[in-house]
């Protein structure tokens, strides 16, 4: 099961670390992944030696005089101090860190929350399967899996878009395709017909991926409704519920369960989540009231 | 040496359960295609007399949108069986199908089939519960699809 990070407990001097601090971060690069979607690079305005971060976890990014929203981190965990986060234009917050510039401010809270079970994973299948801006949080996982290629059996990404226009990442996912023993498959709800790829809901393609359900790791991240038929998928397809982890999205507030915002079931997502094995959520998902 | 077809339908996963005699009937009405990149297999409102079986490939099925042109509305690969409208009244296509990427599949004869399925009950209740399955899956499909779940709602 995934479990919460250990905060660094002492900083020099003897300070606890204020999780309600923000740290300062500069930002190094605004880049425009899709019509809607942007990523910002952003490095430590200190060394940021005291920062990591495990795959799956998330920050609060904190626009100074607009406000602060919980954004899943998407960068490579062996890639510090530089922080990446790519998130959708959806609200105040997110209008106005997407009007940020190279050199401006933003302040970082975190890392929050559980991590995507990637060190339990090694030995087996794992099957990553993503809907939209849902692969962003899956991303640290992929790099890690891709930095210890060797530990894992088959390894495949099934990511689902609305258009080819709105696919995360193609730069990237195409080098890893070439590079690494990775089976990359994606499909997209509507196309053009000069789309020479798949077209469908993600869930249709698990019933033939090529993993073994009964020694398999699945990572699920998307829109509730994409996890809840994907997890029936999966589940139907033989993978066993304890080693099937999907990431929930609530209203994050203060990033350390004290505040409720995030509420979910008896869980709170900032602290318990984002990420979950199914069996723990399996009777609240769905659920309209929840 | 002459190879049937039967071993292959054995193992695939639509023939699963399906009696013996049955795969050698079904067998008969079936033989291998192989279909170019571009090429249309059926075209909306001709005579739909054939199904199939993709073994190995990617096939669009399409049909045009006025202001859009022509728009695919979903693609069939490896394992997924290709029309069911051989199967219902009219008998009509009722999209354009091609083939995206070199496709090897199993074609079969379904005026054939439904003429069988009409003789014997019991082939067409085993032939008509797999393909209401897989009717079911795309419906599912679509209302998914519908939803445009990855959309911007906020």
């Amino acid at each position: 099961m995934a479990t919460m990070l250990e905060q660094p407990e002492v900083l020099s001097a003897g300070l606890v670390p204020d999780p309600m601090l923000p740290m300062s971060y500069r930002i190094q690069r605004v880049r425009q992944e899709t019509d809607d979607t942007f990523t910002l690079e952003l490095l430590p305005e200190d060394s940021g030696e005291r920062f990591s971060f495990a795959p799956g976890q998330f920050n609060m990014l904190y626009v100074f005089g607009v406000g602060e929203v919980p954004i899943s981190i998407s960068s490579d965990p062996d890639d510090a101090p530089m922080l990446k986060h790519t998130t959708r234009v959806v609200g105040t917050v997110t209008k106005a860190m997407r009007k940020l510039k190279h050199g401006e401010t933003i302040g970082i809270r975190g890392p929050f929350g559980t991590h995507w079970p990637v060190e339990e994973a090694a030995g087996r299948d794992v099957v990553i399967v993503a809907g939209g801006i849902g692969l962003a949080p899956l991303r640290p996982a992929l790099y890690r899996l891709m930095a210890e290629r060797e530990k894992y059996r088959k390894i495949v990404l099934l990511y689902g878009t609305r258009t080819p226009e709105d696919m995360l990442y193609r730069h990237e996912l195409e080098q890893w395709r070439g590079k690494f023993d990775l089976q990359i498959e994606v499909t997209v709800d509507r196309a053009a017909s000069s789309w020479r790829g798949n077209v469908g809901v993600v869930t249709t393609m698990i019933p033939r991926a090529p993993f073994d359900p009964s020694n398999t790791f699945a990572m699920v991240c998307g829109p509730e409704v994409m996890m809840r038929f994907t997890v029936m998928e999966l589940l139907k397809r033989g993978v066993v519920p304890e080693r099937t982890y999907l990431s929930a999205e609530r209203n994050m507030k203060c990033g350390i369960g004290f505040c409720g915002h995030c509420q979910y079931g008896p869980t709170f997502v900032c602290k318990d989540g984002p990420v979950f094995a199914f069996p723990r959520i399996a009777s609240i998902i769905g659920k309209s009231e929840i | 040496m002459i190879h049937t077809l039967e071993p292959i339908l054995r193992e695939h996963p639509f023939f699963q359960g399906m009696p013996d005699t049955y795969i050698q009937l079904i067998a008969g009405c079936s033989m291998n295609v192989r279909f170019e990149a571009g090429h249309v297999i059926f075209r909306e409102g001709d005579p739909a007399d054939q199904f199939y079986l993709i073994r190995e490939g990617l096939v669009s099925l399409q049909l045009v949108v006025p202001h859009d042109g022509l728009t695919t509305v979903m693609t069939v690969g490896n394992g997924e069986v290709l029309g069911w409208s051989w199967l219902f009244p009219p008998y009509r296509w009722h999209f354009d199908a091609r083939a995206q990427q070199p496709t090897h599949a199993l074609a079969f004869d379904g005026k054939c089939l439904r003429a069988k399925c009409d003789e014997d009950h019991s082939l067409g209740y085993e032939i008509y519960k797999r393909f209401m399955q897989i009717v079911t899956e795309r419906l599912e499909s679509t209302r998914l699809q519908l939803l445009d779940m990855y959309g911007n709602h906020a």
